[in-house]
């Protein structure tokens, strides 16, 4: 690459030439200096990215528990508070043990309303919707499976079409007092209390939030009545 | 530097290979807005164009994002340029893009939530925008600092316009209800297709064409004048 540097015909290397010979003035450099380059600029923006990390990261986990918060009070119709449980080695406990990180452990809030009676639990489910994973908040009563409310945290369903399973407020609102396992149905009998009547032209989006719910409320029932047993005791 | 290039030794010294010719800041700014506008000329960073625009806010702050890496990665890479040896300037290069993506990405997490989380992947996915490194390698290691930020201005400024009128297109037709106002009447049914991913194809190529039917337009009356 660096050969031809001095060699060539052009017998007057003239300081105007206006196409010169782009790599050839740069001699051998040092790996070491190459090292050196990356390494002091991989530190310098290691540390740049950790300072900007630390000061914002108040802020966004501020935002993400006040995102939660609102989420928890709209499934289970506003209580006055509630206790957030911790899913650690197949028990729930208000409490986790040792200092394993308690962000990466499922969780269950269980509301209670201003006289202290139990409203309900209120869980997260995530899997697969029409194009990719939908995520919803569960409000249920666990005892009997009665669904107080649910509400999607994240979806990328096709917008106008699939997104209603978000935005349609008479398919969200009918779920409330529905009892699991649900089933999607085009028309619903009204005596039915399992029958949920799916969108037209959102099928697969309907079907998929009422097996997200069918499958949480499945999941967490014998948990959180393994919970309320232990507490009795 | 960008004086009397051909006459004094000293300046020649210090030119570069392939370097951008002399030109006035304002000339600097304005050619990545018109003459050389990333997407409707140059065709770059057409995958936010498409992925994210069919949100006015959302193609915005893209674009703003887009501003705030090209300029900040543009003055780095002119200030380092005579330090970074030729063999590791790529990588060198993204180091530099990388962090300033890393860095808008946590900002606009932590002032515009909602825009960050519908703008997902895309804002880390900056670091594989063609127009970052394109800029970076055919522009700013070759001019100083002064020059490399107008320059990354204004490709900035011409990358937010363009995503802006794509997503202003898509949001008004694909959507109805327009920054609060009614502006198509309750009557209109939103073109669903045009907030998908077909949508966002139809539209640019609408204003391509427009784009080059305005510059042919201009060609032409330049013609005539020079009769």
């Amino acid at each position: 690459m660096s050969g031809h540097a001095h060699h060539g015909p052009p017998s007057a290397p003239s300081a105007v030439a206006v196409t010169p010979p782009a790599t050839a003035k740069a001699p051998e450099v040092s790996s070491w200096k190459l090292l050196a380059t990356l390494a002091i600029g991989g530190a310098a923006a290691g540390l740049l990215v950790v300072a900007v990390y630390k000061a914002t990261l108040p802020t966004i986990e501020q935002y993400a528990a006040a995102k939660e918060a609102t989420a928890v009070r709209e499934v289970l119709k506003a209580p006055a508070r509630w206790d957030t449980l911790y899913l650690q080695k197949g028990v729930l406990t208000k409490s986790p043990t040792s200092g394993e990180d308690r962000k990466g452990l499922p969780k269950a809030y269980l509301g209670f309303d201003a006289d202290g009676k139990k409203l309900g639990a209120a869980v997260t489910a995530q899997e697969p919707g029409f194009q990719e994973e939908v995520l919803l908040m569960i409000g249920f009563e666990p005892s009997s499976g009665t669904l107080i409310g649910f509400k999607v945290l994240a979806e990328k369903e096709t917008p106008g079409l699939g997104d209603k399973i978000e935005r349609d407020t008479s398919f969200v609102s009918q779920f409330a007092g529905r009892i699991a396992p649900l089933k999607g149905v085009k028309t619903r009998n009204a005596t039915d209390p399992s029958q949920v009547q799916t969108i037209t032209g959102a099928t697969i989006s309907s079907r998929a939030v009422i097996r997200i719910i069918n499958h949480a409320v499945e999941r967490w029932q014998p948990l959180l009545a393994a919970y309320e047993k232990g507490r009795t005791k | 530097m960008t004086t009397a290039l051909a006459l004094s030794p000293a300046a020649a010294l210090d030119f570069v290979p392939g370097a951008p010719p002399p030109a006035t800041l304002r000339a600097d700014i304005w050619r990545g807005i018109a003459a050389e506008n990333p997407v409707l000329v140059q065709m770059l960073g057409m995958c936010p164009t498409m992925a994210v625009t069919n949100v006015l806010a959302n193609g915005i702050a893209m674009g703003v994002a887009t501003t705030f890496v090209l300029v900040g990665s543009g003055l780095f890479v002119s200030l380092l340029r005579k330090y970074i040896a030729h063999e590791v300037r790529i990588t060198s290069y993204i180091l530099i893009i990388a962090t300033f993506v890393t860095l808008a990405d946590l900002l606009l997490a932590a002032s515009f939530p909602e825009i960050s989380k519908a703008l997902g992947p895309f804002i880390p996915l900056i670091v594989a925008n063609c127009l970052l490194l394109g800029r970076a390698e055919a522009f700013a290691a070759k001019v100083g600092p002064v020059r490399a930020v107008a320059d990354g201005m204004g490709m900035g400024i011409g990358f937010t316009l363009s995503l802006a009128a794509m997503s202003a297109i898509r949001e008004l037709l694909g959507r109805g209800p327009f920054l609060g106002f009614d502006i198509l009447g309750p009557h209109w049914e939103p073109w669903v297709f045009m907030v998908l991913p077909a949508g966002g194809f139809f539209t640019l190529g609408l204003l391509l064409i427009t784009a080059a039917w305005i510059d042919e337009l201009r060609r032409r009356r330049r013609a005539l004048e020079a009769k």
